[in-house]
């Protein structure tokens, strides 16, 4: 699944969009690997305000990222996350881990 | 035991691809109830989890069958039923704590959490080597005072 992606001076911003379960979660993760292995951005921002749905197959996406991105000492932030993967995230306490925001 | 005012059956393969199927069939059955889109939020999420627990840990490598049962009961109740004849959980109050997972890094162990926050009761039956029934109920909030 193509994810689109903007950066500028080092920022990356991706687009998450559609539905994320188990079925799609795989591929999002390994395209999310390859920008930020490609880019090695000192900033990240996953913009999710295209997202339909989510379980919490979405949880797993955002943690392999963020403990990727601790390695390399660079930031992460969620951004304009749609009412329902936002209850997701709430119940698993992935706000208090990952800075976030709510559409 | 409560009435039953409706019900319905789907049963299917224990496909990725059916996920979306299952929890859109599930929340098309309960729009019956006049539920809000944070209600209806809350069945697809319930039902993604149940289902992908089944393709992920009942059946890891084969395919197999996976049945919902979704019911009205009076009281504007919705029980959802999501069984496997797969390979059962040995330990279900282990499977049931937060972040415990035997489904590697793509599960993070929150099914069984995710479930209990977005419904009002959940229920685990399962015998190790005969498959797993997690029923699930959710009371929705009345919204029309007329109709039928």
């Amino acid at each position: 699944m193509p994810i689109r992606t903007e950066e500028e001076n080092g920022r990356l911003t991706v687009f998450l969009s559609g539905d994320i379960d188990h079925a799609t979660a795989r591929p999002m993760m390994l395209e999310l690997d390859r920008e930020v292995a490609k880019r090695t951005p000192c900033a990240l921002r996953v913009d999710m305000s295209a997202v339909t749905f989510m379980d919490s197959s979405g949880i797993a996406v955002l943690l392999r990222t963020w403990r990727r991105l601790q390695e390399t000492q660079s930031s992460m932030e969620v951004t304009a996350v749609p009412h329902q993967p936002w209850k997701v995230f709430s119940a698993a306490g992935l706000p208090k881990i990952i800075p976030m925001k709510a559409l | 035991m409560i009435p039953i005012l409706n019900q319905a059956t789907l049963l299917f393969p224990s496909k990725s691809s059916n996920e979306a199927f299952a929890r859109a069939a599930a929340a098309c059955f309960a729009a019956q109830l006049d539920p809000t889109l944070e209600e209806l939020g809350d069945v697809k999420t319930a039902v993604s989890e149940a289902v992908t627990n089944a393709i992920v840990h009942a059946y890891p490598d084969r395919l197999g069958k996976i049945l919902i049962k979704a019911r009205i009961l009076e009281g504007n109740i919705l029980e959802l039923s999501v069984r496997d004849w797969g390979r059962g959980i040995a330990d279900v109050e282990k499977a049931r704590q937060p972040l415990y997972t035997t489904g590697g890094e793509e599960r993070r162990g929150m099914g069984f959490t995710i479930m209990e926050s977005f419904m009002d009761s959940l229920r685990v039956r399962s015998i190790p080597g005969k498959g797993s029934t997690v029923t699930m109920r959710k009371r929705f909030s009345p919204r029309t005072t007329g109709g039928k």
